[in-house]
């Protein structure tokens, strides 16, 4: 039986937050224009990561496309980042439809606004997943039958969701906790679900690719494709090699000069030079092969940090705070009707905020451990507060009570 | 050790600095005689206090004024005079002992240090626990007072300065090379902390309080290197927001008129409560009454209140021009210049629960490494290095 690489890569950016402080509330609405030149402007960021990473990637993808007919991968491309192409890059848009049209990318479903509405309000939730839909659609005419929440944050009950919702598949982290002595190698059926099938990530061999690639200290490095493969091909259990990662591995947190794009290239030649290897993409992966256990989940788990849960968005006064304070104002937000007004709202649902709040890691002053464009965790609180007392002034406006 | 103030008889944090310092390195084994150039008869058991003067603190400020006070136009009599006892001090000391290194406190000491150098050649380390320029808020200084501080730090074997920040005006001020230059961080002794109790100095605030009114307070010396002037207008664009905001500005100094006069004409007064120059119980409350600290300095070399409020679980927001902020991570920064950043900084707070209680808590971890722990072993290194160097 063939053995498959399963390449999944995350695509996402937020509307980042421009300084805005409590002068700017009730004043200006202009919540995600940064002057240019500044950490947190949009279009920038947009320009630079194209540069350095969308653009020379999509470039190798659809030359192993062309060149490897056995080459398949799966994409996931949040709403926000949809938009900004479409207004600042459209030419990184038509390169991932490129890559699309050639009928062997799928691309999974997640929230248009990269939240975690699942487990605030199922109903903003599912208006947000049906949002995204329709953006893939439209953009790429096709229909997601997989599903990725945000994060990867997964739980029984968002497995029970998306088997009720139709989808075919879901994923989550590999983790061991959950995993015990079982390898993720395989496909797996969620407890208490009909016909969904779980697919998850081999965090080993996917961080061996997206954190550990550039670290001269590793004993493995430098990695090569033929290293990596050959450590695959003598792996005795295991279907599919689930590889999932954010997209921007490759140019922007592995840069050029690592040698992170010659890896890229080199992969499928090595690895089909065994003729019982493939690529697959996720849904091909579960028609292919049968699950062999139920995996029951009932917490919840993420693809981040040590911890794999939720801490780094949710696990500060701050955040919670944030968090339930734009929750909160959901029904009012939707009753106004004014898709201006709403959509603003949604962007601020987008996790990266909350995560730039978090203090784990500044508390051991190293600060630089993870990325934010604001100077400190609470200079990004302060920044989203006040973006967040606009809205309730702008609800004030059109007569509905603060 | 030289110095000019110890607690209680203390103007400013030097004292408090050079008392906890002292009580650190004592510990460590360090035999400290401390110089003061007035009677000081209160009871120190880990060092030896020597004084000349027959007047006592009180008399002493009340004769010459404060070294904090403006010194323009009578600097040079009270440079002399004070050094004059200081001076009388040390010519017996050095006749009858004999010392590892000198170390002594802030420009004052600094033309009797040199003389014990002149004379003996023992090792001298000057600290700066702040420069001329820092109490100048930026603008010029004192030329006598720069004159003798840089001829201190010219002529010393060592300089200790207490934050980088301090240091780098060391080096742009005198052209000190920077490694002739150590930082010694200032730590807090909690054991010289009052402790909390359940009668407040402040009933009123604390009745506003349990209204919905939030306190944000400032400790310091009412002076131009204070920045109060620029928190005052920050005030009136906190309290145009969050009328529930009361800012207890506790201190005294040569500003103070002038800050109540501008309370008034901003619109504000009935906001800002003035307390005066406050120790002990009335001292512990104005932290342990209030919801934010605000330490706005226009140059402070390194600032120990923030972390004082911090002991009482109060959470600080502090000017980038402070030394403290090189040690204390989980607090706010604004420039001391930026009214609308300090504004819109103070308002969420005061909004925002969440804020408040995540800087305390990550702070709270950092309170416990803000001790004289690891400033006083790497001070007796340096004593260790200083005295051996003067043998060889």
């Amino acid at each position: 039986m063939s053995r498959a690489i399963v390449l999944y890569l995350h695509v996402h950016q937020p509307f980042r937050i421009r300084q805005y402080t409590i002068f700017d509330a009730g004043v200006n609405h202009n919540y995600f224009d940064s002057p240019p030149n500044t950490q947190t402007n949009n279009p920038d960021i947009i320009h630079k990561v194209s540069d350095k990473s969308y653009l020379p990637t999509n470039k190798i993808l659809l030359d192993l496309l062309n060149q490897y007919p056995e080459f398949h991968l799966s994409l996931s491309l949040t709403g926000t980042v949809l938009e900004q192409f479409e207004r600042w890059a459209p030419e990184t848009l038509q390169s991932f439809k490129d890559l699309v049209s050639t009928g062997r990318v799928e691309i999974l479903a997640e929230t248009f606004h990269h939240s975690l509405a699942f487990f605030y309000s199922r109903e903003e939730f599912e208006a947000q997943v049906e949002l995204h839909r329709k953006k893939i659609e439209a953009s790429f005419g096709q229909t997601p039958v997989v599903f990725r929440n945000t994060e990867l944050a997964y739980n029984n009950d968002i497995a029970y969701w998306a088997d009720q919702a139709g989808y075919k598949g879901i994923l989550a982290e590999g983790w061991d906790k959950f995993l015990g002595w079982r390898s993720p190698n395989f496909v797996y059926r969620p407890k208490y679900t009909e016909n969904i099938r779980l697919l998850m990530k081999n965090y080993k061999l996917s961080d061996d690719i997206a954190f550990r690639f550039c670290d001269h200290d590793w004993k493995e490095w430098p990695l090569t494709a033929d290293k990596f493969c050959h450590w695959l091909n003598e792996t005795k259990d295991g279907t599919n090699f689930n590889l999932f990662m954010d997209y921007e591995t490759f140019g922007e947190h592995q840069w050029a000069d690592s040698g992170i794009f010659d890896f890229l290239k080199s992969l499928p030649s090595e690895w089909l030079k065994n003729s019982n290897n493939t690529f697959m993409t996720i849904s091909q992966a579960i028609d292919s092969f049968e699950p062999v256990d139920d995996i029951d989940i009932p917490e919840t788990i993420t693809w981040a940090d040590t911890e794999r849960d939720l801490s780094a968005w949710l696990g500060n006064p701050m955040q919670q705070e944030a968090i339930q304070a734009v929750y909160g104002m959901r029904t009012e937000i939707l009753s106004t009707n004014d898709p201006v007004l709403i959509e603003d709202w949604r962007r601020l649902q987008t996790s990266d905020h909350y995560y730039y709040m978090c203090t784990k890691w500044f508390n051991d002053g190293d600060i630089h451990a993870y990325f934010s464009p604001y100077e400190t965790p609470y200079i990004g609180f302060i920044n989203y507060m006040n973006t967040w007392h606009d809205i309730r002034f702008r609800l004030s406006d059109l007569g509905i009570g603060i | 050790m030289l110095g000019w103030e110890l607690p209680p008889y203390n103007s400013g944090g030097l004292g408090i600095a050079c008392y906890q310092l002292c009580k650190a390195l004592a510990k460590r084994n360090a035999d400290i005689e401390f110089v003061l150039p007035y009677v000081y008869n209160y009871k120190v058991d880990f060092m030896k206090v020597t004084t000349f003067s027959q007047m006592t603190a009180p008399e002493w400020i009340k004769k010459y004024g404060s070294v904090y006070t403006n010194l323009a136009g009578k600097a040079a009599d009270f440079i002399y005079s004070q050094e004059f006892s200081l001076d009388k001090a040390l010519d017996w000391i050095i006749r009858e002992q004999n010392f590892d290194v000198v170390h002594a406190h802030d420009w004052l000491t600094f033309r009797s240090a040199l003389k014990v150098k002149q004379l003996t050649n023992w090792p001298l380390i000057v600290q700066l626990h702040s420069v001329e320029s820092d109490r100048a808020g930026g603008h010029r200084g004192n030329p006598l007072v720069e004159e003798i501080e840089g001829l201190g730090v010219t002529m010393a074997d060592r300089v200790i300065a207490v934050s980088n920040y301090t240091k780098k005006a060391i080096m742009h001020d005198y052209g000190v090379p920077a490694d002739k230059i150590e930082v010694v961080y200032n730590g807090l002794d909690k054991s010289e902390m009052e402790p909390l109790d359940d009668a407040s100095a402040y009933p009123y605030l604390e009745r506003l309080r349990s209204n919905g009114y939030h306190v944000v307070t400032n400790v310091g010396r009412m002076t131009i290197q204070k920045n109060i002037t620029t928190l005052l207008m920050a005030a009136k664009e906190v309290i145009f927001r969050e009328s529930k905001t009361i800012f207890l500005l506790v201190g005294d100094g040569d500003q103070y008129n002038e800050l109540i006069g501008l309370a008034a004409r901003l619109g504000i007064a009935k906001n800002v409560i003035f307390t005066g120059f406050q120790r002990g119980k009335q001292w512990r409350d104005s932290f342990a009454m209030s919801d934010l600290f605000v330490m706005p300095s226009a140059s402070e070399p390194f600032g120990l209140t923030p972390i004082e409020a911090l002991f009482y679980g109060v959470p600080s927001l502090i000017s980038r021009q402070s030394g403290v902020g090189e040690i204390y991570t989980n607090c706010l920064k604004v420039d001391c210049w930026d009214v609308n950043e300090i504004a819109n900084q103070i308002t969420s707070v005061i909004q925002n629960p969440g804020l408040h209680e995540t800087l305390v808590s990550n702070a709270k971890q950092e309170l416990e490494h803000l001790t004289w722990d690891k400033p006083s072993q790497r001070l007796m290194d340096i004593y260790q290095q200083q005295a051996v160097g003067a043998i060889a």
